[in-house]
């Protein structure tokens, strides 16, 4: 579905990534694995073209879509819920789900988003007339990941969704985003928590100073040595 | 009764302030640029009503659209030709940029028309004294005040009811995330100096008709006092730029009214240095805190 091949990504003179690679199948969760500053971040929004890349290509269903206007990527199909859920603040929580639909015209079919989202997240449902800005850090991610829904997703980034929660929140969440992915949704998952993104994972990259280091199925990087120790505190 | 005169006068002005006030936040709010240019805008509307006016003998409505029109088009170029380049550019770069843009229009203005002032004809709306519980209210005030009154609701109903409004509230708050859900922010940003031109443009009109006097460096000192509202209501508030324009207008009002009307100008710049001493925010604007 989503094919990476080795680009290379500059914030100015500074190299973020390594001529990195990696594919997405259709209806899999893989998941991004790696320190902060490895480089996980600038992947996510390379391929959802707030980044160029300076050199090699990302193909979505066999086309480039490299370098191509945010815009356009979101009408193909890809979602990304930014790092820090990036919510508009100053609206409610029904027009941020809005937003979510920019790009659709389809307006029955964008009801009945709405009811699915909130039917996902209850939560949403009762603080809909509530200003985004005014919810809970959990809510907000709740929020976040409702509103890249409302596009109608095939493919969803996820950039640190379990960022600042409570343990029972992650739970919550990471629930929530395998039945998000049951219901067809391929998922391509950043996280520091490895531990949690490699238990809902199909498959799983890890990453470090912008190059990927590992790959492999959920069940090897779990079993690695190398991830135990540097990723999942040793046991 | 001298006092509810004068406050009527007030709101009048204050219209037109909040007018033009409304353009620097919006512009303000989604660019964080302070467009010096916006008065000159203001100034060429008010011409281009006046020659519509004149030339064309069209009436008042028509020629405040026209004059809306022209402005939007004029706003979209100034930000396409001068602002978009320097997107990503130091702040500073883009703010002599627009005093650059600002002196252009007025003296190219001066070069193409010259520099002599003309003069509104009394004729465009009719003139007439009403009495209302013993105040005298001029007919064109009040008109002014209806027409600013809804261009402000319409405003407000763009922003927070139509597409284009959501799209204009969500570059604002954060342009990035607004780019992940497929808005186009460049065109955003032109349609928000669109808007805010076009209210210049009616601003013009209006101000011909009440001041009757206009010239090519008109926009200056309005711009300026537009600039202290929206700063007074809080810079990149929409709300705040509409009541910011009334008070500095009902304010400059009383002051001349006691008789102190060489203090003015003063004043209003005197209420700029107390709000960014006391209220730096504005009256409406609160210091935003952000989850993590």
């Amino acid at each position: 579905m989503l094919k990476v091949e080795s680009i290379d990504v500059f914030y100015g003179n500074i190299q973020a990534l390594k001529g990195v690679s990696l594919e997405v199948k259709n209806g899999e969760i893989v998941t991004l694995i790696g320190a902060n500053g490895a480089g996980k971040s600038t992947l996510l929004k390379t391929i959802s073209g707030l980044l160029k890349p300076k050199q090699g290509d990302i193909l979505y269903e066999g086309t480039s879509i490299a370098g191509k206007a945010a815009q356009t990527i979101v009408k193909q199909g890809i979602s990304h819920v930014p790092e820090g859920r990036r919510i508009f603040a100053n609206m409610t929580v029904e027009e941020n789900l809005e937003l979510g639909a920019f790009l659709r015209k389809d307006k029955q079919e964008i009801q009945q988003d709405f009811e699915k989202v909130y039917h996902l997240f209850p939560r949403l449902y009762e603080r809909r007339k509530q200003l985004a800005g005014t919810l809970s850090g959990g809510e907000q991610q709740m929020l976040a990941i409702g509103r890249s829904l409302m596009a109608r997703p095939r493919l969803l980034l996820l950039d640190e969704p379990s960022m600042g929660l409570a343990p029972l929140l992650v739970k919550t969440i990471f629930r929530i985003i395998e039945e998000i992915n049951s219901f067809g949704t391929t998922i391509l998952l950043v996280e520091q928590n490895a531990h949690m993104a490699l238990s809902v994972a199909d498959r799983a990259y890890v990453i470090e100073s912008g190059r990927v280091v590992l790959s492999g199925t959920a069940q090897e990087l779990n079993a690695s040595e190398q991830v135990k120790k540097a990723y999942l505190g040793g046991h | 009764m001298e006092l509810i005169q004068q406050l009527v006068n007030g709101i009048s002005l204050g219209s037109i302030y909040a007018l033009i006030a409304l353009g620097y936040t919006m512009v303000y709010g989604i660019v964080r640029l302070i467009n010096f240019a916006h008065g000159d805008v203001f100034m060429i509307g008010s011409f281009v009503g006046f020659y519509a006016v004149t030339s064309f003998h069209v009436g008042f409505f028509p020629a405040l659209l026209l004059a809306m029109v022209s402005c939007a088009i004029l706003g979209v170029c100034i930000e396409r030709i001068a602002y978009k380049p320097l997107r990503n550019a130091t702040r500073i770069a883009v703010l002599i940029t627009a005093i650059g843009v600002s002196l252009l229009i007025e003296y190219g203005t001066i070069y193409l028309r010259g520099a002599q002032p003309e003069a509104y004809p009394s004729t465009v709306l009719p003139d007439k004294k009403i009495e209302v519980l013993g105040v005298t209210v001029n007919s064109q005030s009040l008109l002014i005040l209806g027409v600013s009154i809804v261009l402000m609701i319409l405003l407000q109903f763009i922003v927070h009811k139509t597409k284009i409004g959501k799209a204009m509230r969500a570059v604002s708050h954060d342009a990035e995330a607004a780019r992940l859900m497929g808005i186009n922010v460049d065109n955003t940003i032109s349609a928000t100096f669109a808007i805010g031109s076009a209210l210049a443009g009616a601003a013009g009109v209006i101000f011909g008709i009440y001041y009757t006097k206009i010239d090519p460096l008109m926009g200056i000192i309005p711009g300026l006092k537009a600039f202290v509202a929206a700063v007074l209501g809080g810079i990149g508030i929409i709300p705040g730029a509409m009541v910011g324009g009334l008070m500095l207008g009902v304010i400059e009002s009383l002051v001349s009214g006691l008789g102190y009307s060489l203090w003015r100008d003063g004043v209003a710049f005197i209420i700029l240095i107390l709000i960014l001493i006391f209220r730096p925010a504005g009256l409406f604007g609160k210091n935003v805190r952000e989850k993590v």
